[in-house]
């Protein structure tokens, strides 16, 4: 209905806008003002998730298999959830080591492994060039119905050769697109800013078309939703669709695993990983990007099943093509522009994943496969070409073109095989087997090189073993046999039912497996693998890399000099003579070097200089060029957890925890100290409380039971009682004042106190307990004394204590007490002597301690009293700004010493 | 660094929620063969649950985070 060239025309001017967006959009890159740094492009950039899958093949899922398709889409709905602590995560390291795809993160991580590298690329390839080739087939096929006549409807698409394929001049003009966007600069962590541009807008294009098709099938085919749908309910086999079909079991089965596939997908996609990653512009796009790609999903499947039910009732018995409803519908029903439309739409999701997958895939190409060998081959003398950067571009070129190639002549051999939906499964589970290796390595330090290279290959085995291989025998090539019994015969080895396992469909089952075995591999073989230094050092800075500060990404492994001429002509053989000059002005000036003076090269530039290679040839072949230029000395495992500062960190800190360990050690014991000598208190005092209380106690109930007792007897008991009450008051009364001055409430009184008088009064106030002992006491009294001004109870009180004491430590009979008053010029001093048994030296410091009694060597058994009466007395005394001491000998008596200071010293 | 902690702490119990809402359990219950609205039951609640999955998770990234973020790359 349409003519060729008109068909012609309109793809050439689409293609053209792209081109001429792509232009646009690089060189306002170059002005400073970029079209792209927002994050609503962003997120349609992510949108080349969708691709001629989405737009062609889900309806044709929707109408074969009901409501599975979905869960493509509702996967990535649920990781980019995630993607704020996943995404982010990726997206800060592959800034931070300037990673540029997902082969070189993986290797990256292992220690920068060549060969882990190179084992992601060529699974990366393996799987992904059937995709490839599927878009074109969308392309070639697309195009063949819309120039075919309406009435050969039916007609099957059949293989075209190809100067006759407009797959073929698409596939051209797309390699000519990779080339002229994808690789200006060998440099690829600068972003490719017109390309990113040219895929958001195709992105838009693409749900345009599919909405519009949708919102005809709907509303013009039919009369609206429910008119579509009852139509559809009436029809059993049509019904039949609008729910899972559970009747096998599987159907949930399946949705969960295509949900987890297309998790890992949208991750690990080099498509994916390039847009989302390597092209991201601001890490804040994300946040946004977070809820507007899966709206965008959700937009451009609302139409699917609508379409699907509208096509199936459209054409009722006839045999058509459900992945061709979107184009078909329109065409049947005249509207050429609307076909057209879709057309275009269509063809933007096949080119979109064209490019931006063919270039991810030749960046990983050139420095993962082809490099490295290059570099290994030592007759090309690869490693001292001066102009390498030439050769760089070159070999990109090169890779785009094989790729695109390859997808064709693939698509060419396989095409009528395969619907849409069932490679591009093929394909995500083949990119799903790094999942163990990339997730595992983000987060678990102790995930090893080892374990990376094996989970990979085992899962790579699975994956081919039930999925690729089964294809062979579609294409004849291995007898129906080896599906049907397994080879040689074994059951439980069938491609499709490893194990006898049952119930899921081909994807699923292909996908527990190698998943399973993938991850229980990785976590198996990092177990029982050491990794190396290297290793050790990368995994740190991978897993830890929003701990870490900028200024240790700088310091790191490279423990060596290099000259700078030679680090110079390193970036300039790899970078071109420009950029690799202003690289390195920008190198000497962020580390303050000026390059006529020094010539070697500190590690932290070294590092720099690496990082920045990493960026045009990945960051395994740049350490290799980096380490020939290096003279380096022998890292330990010791020397890098040194750099890293941890350790240093932790014994800082573990020497201050010694000191404040120490400090409250010892305040603890001071603690405990005081304790004991408080339980010791309580403990006396609770006795010399309750012995008088019983006795009075006692005494009293002598008193009542014995009324015939005779006066004098009464009277006796009577006596001791009194005493004892005198000797309980006494006691509270010395606790009650000990609080009072220890708490500052004591209330003393001021007046003028005549220290003769008061030492008559406390002698005569003592005398009966002197002469019940029968001891003696003298005094040496001055006539008269000046005047003092205090508390005369208190200072009673404290003479009296005194005194008593001495009683206390004298033995009765032969014990002498002598009180003396001098002056001298400054002060008063009062004195009690006595000839008792003396006092230790070592007690001497702290009989005036509260709650002390000498305990040692008295031999009077228990002390009595509470132990604060010296305690008290000192303190009165240094109330009245006075000083008291004691001078004693063992076995010679004690002399207590009073200082006063006199009124006129005041 | 509040701000961070909540919005991953948010984000991660949506990714919980879908996941729980759109699979076998809960998403059998809905597979019976009619209409609500004019649109098949459970094409219903897939799209119901994921526009508010959407909805919620856009409410959860709001504000800015406070966390000093490089913006700029590192070209050496």
């Amino acid at each position: 209905m349409l003519t060729t060239e008109s068909i012609i025309f309109v793809s050439i001017c689409y293609i053209g806008i792209l081109f001429a967006v792509a232009y646009y959009g690089d060189k306002r890159a170059d002005a400073g003002r970029s079209i792209i740094n927002n994050p609503y492009v962003y997120a349609l950039s992510l949108a080349v998730f969708c691709t001629a899958w989405t737009f062609y093949g889900s309806v044709g899922r929707a109408v074969r298999s009901g409501p599975t398709f979905l869960a493509i889409y509702i996967g990535p709905t649920l990781m980019i959830t995630l993607g704020w602590s996943v995404l982010r995560k990726i997206m800060r390291i592959s800034r931070v080591h300037h990673i540029t795809s997902i082969a070189d993160f993986i290797a990256s991580r292992y220690g920068k492994s060549i060969l882990l590298g190179g084992v992601v690329t060529i699974i990366a390839v393996l799987g992904i060039v059937p995709y490839i080739s599927l878009q074109l087939k969308a392309i070639s096929t697309s195009f063949q119905i819309l120039n075919s006549v309406p009435d050969q409807l039916t007609q099957n698409i059949s293989k075209v050769p190809i100067f006759e394929d407009t797959a073929f001049y698409v596939a051209f003009l797309l390699a000519a697109f990779a080339v002229l966007f994808g690789t200006r600069k060998p440099e690829a962590t600068e972003r490719h800013e017109g390309l990113v541009a040219a895929i958001a807008l195709e992105s838009l294009v693409k749900l345009v078309a599919f909405l519009a098709i949708g919102i005809f099938a709907t509303f013009f085919l039919f009369a609206g939703f429910t008119d579509l749908f009852s139509q559809a309910l009436a029809q059993p086999r049509l019904s039949s669709l609008l729910t899972f079909d559970n009747a096998g079991g599987g159907a949930f089965i399946d949705w969960s695993i295509y949900c987890f596939l297309s998790m890992l997908a949208i991750i690990l996609l080099p498509r994916q990983f390039q847009v989302s990653v390597v092209e991201n512009v601001d890490e804040d796009h994300l946040r946004k990007a977070i809820w507007i790609f899966p709206l965008y999903m959700l937009a451009i499947n609302l139409f699917v099943v609508p379409v699907g039910m509208a096509g199936m009732l459209y054409f009722g018995d006839q045999i058509v093509d459900p992945d061709t409803f979107v184009l078909r519908l329109p065409m049947a029903n005249q509207q050429k522009t609307l076909a057209l439309l879709v057309f275009i739409g269509g063809m933007s999701a096949a080119t979109g994943m064209v490019i931006v997958e063919t270039i991810a895939l030749s960046t990983m190409i050139c420095n993962n496969l082809v490099m490295p060998l290059l570099l290994h081959i030592p007759t090309l003398k690869m490693a001292s070409r001066s102009d390498f950067s030439a050769w760089l571009i070159a070999i990109r070129h090169a890779s785009i073109v094989l790729i695109i190639m390859l997808g064709y002549i693939y698509f060419h051999l396989t095409a009528e095989f395969y619907t849409l939906v069932s490679i591009g499964l093929v394909s995500f589970t083949a990119v799903a087997q790094f999942a163990p290796a990339l997730l595992g390595g983000l987060y678990w330090k102790g995930g090893t090189l080892k374990g990376a290279l094996w989970s990979m290959a085992v899962g790579f085995t699975l994956w081919g073993y039930t999925m690729v291989l089964p294809s062979l025998s579609a294409a004849g090539i291995l007898p129906d046999a080896f599906i049907e019994e397994g080879p040689w015969g074994r059951s439980w080895l069938r491609p499709f039912e490893l194990m006898g396992l049952q119930g899921m469909d081909r994807v699923s089952h292909a996908v527990f497996w190698s998943l399973l075995a993938n991850t229980f591999t990785y976590v198996i073989v990092s177990l029982f693998s050491r990794p190396t230094v290297l290793e050790h050092a990368q995994a740190n800075l991978f897993v830890d890399v929003f701990r870490l500060s900028e200024q240790t990404e700088g310091a790191l492994v490279w423990r060596g000099t290099a000259r700078i001429p030679d680090l110079a002509s390193l970036l300039e053989r790899f970078l071109g003579k420009e950029r690799a000059e202003e690289a390195l002005g920008q190198i000497t000036r962020s580390h303050a070097i000026d390059s006529s003076q020094t010539m070697t090269a500190d590690p932290g530039f070294v590092t720099h200089v690496e990082k920045l290679l990493a960026g045009a040839i990945g960051s395994a072949s740049a350490r290799v060029m980096v380490a020939s230029v290096v003279k380096e000395e022998p890292l330990g495992i010791e020397e890098v957890m040194n750099i890293l500062d941890e350790t240093r960190q932790v014994i800082i800190y573990s020497r201050e925890l010694e000191k404040v360990t120490a400090g409250l050690q010892a305040a603890n014991e001071q603690l405990k100290e005081l304790d004991r000598l408080k339980d010791e208190f309580i403990a006396t005092v609770s006795h010399e409380l309750r012995t008088p209380l019983t006795a009075i106690q006692s005494i009293a109930e002598i008193l009542r039971d014995y009324p015939d007792a005779s006066q004098a007897e009464q009277k006796n008991f009577l006596e001791i009682m009194i005493n004892e009450i005198q000797r309980l008051s006494r006691l509270i009364n010395q606790v009650l004042d000990f609080q009072k001055i220890a708490s500052g409430e004591m209330q003393w009184r001021s007046e003028a106190v005549d220290l003769v008088h008061l030492i008559r009064d406390a002698c005569n106030a003592t005398r009966q307990l002197v002469s019940d002992k029968q001891m003696q006491m003298t005094t040496t009294l001055p006539a008269s004394v000046p005047l003092i001004s205090g508390d005369r109870d208190r200072l009673m009180q404290a003479v009296i204590n005194l005194i008593s004491n001495a009683v206390k430590f004298c033995d009765p009979g032969t014990g002498r007490i002598h009180v003396a008053l001098s002056q001298d010029r400054l002060a008063l001093n009062v004195s009690v002597s006595d000839n008792g048994i003396g006092i230790h030296p070592d007690d001497q410091a702290t009989i005036f301690e509260q709650f002390r009694q000498i305990t040692s060597d008295t031999g009077r058994g228990r002390p009595q009293g509470s132990g604060l009466g010296l305690a008290i007395t000192k303190r009165i005394i240094e109330h009245h700004h006075g000083r008291i001491q004691v001078e004693s000998a063992l076995g010679r008596g004690a002399t207590f010493h009073i200082t006063l200071p006199r009124l006129t010293s005041d | 660094m509040h701000i961070d902690l909540k919005r991953r702490t948010r984000l991660i119990s949506l990714f919980l929620l879908g996941c729980l809402l759109l699979n076998y359990p809960l998403l059998s219950l809905f597979n019976v063969p009619r209409l609500i609205w004019g649109i098949p039951l459970v094409y219903a609640y897939i799209f119901f649950v994921w526009a508010m999955l959407i909805v919620l998770v856009g409410f959860a990234v709001r504000t800015r985070s406070t966390i000093g973020q490089r913006t700029d790359r590192l070209t050496g």
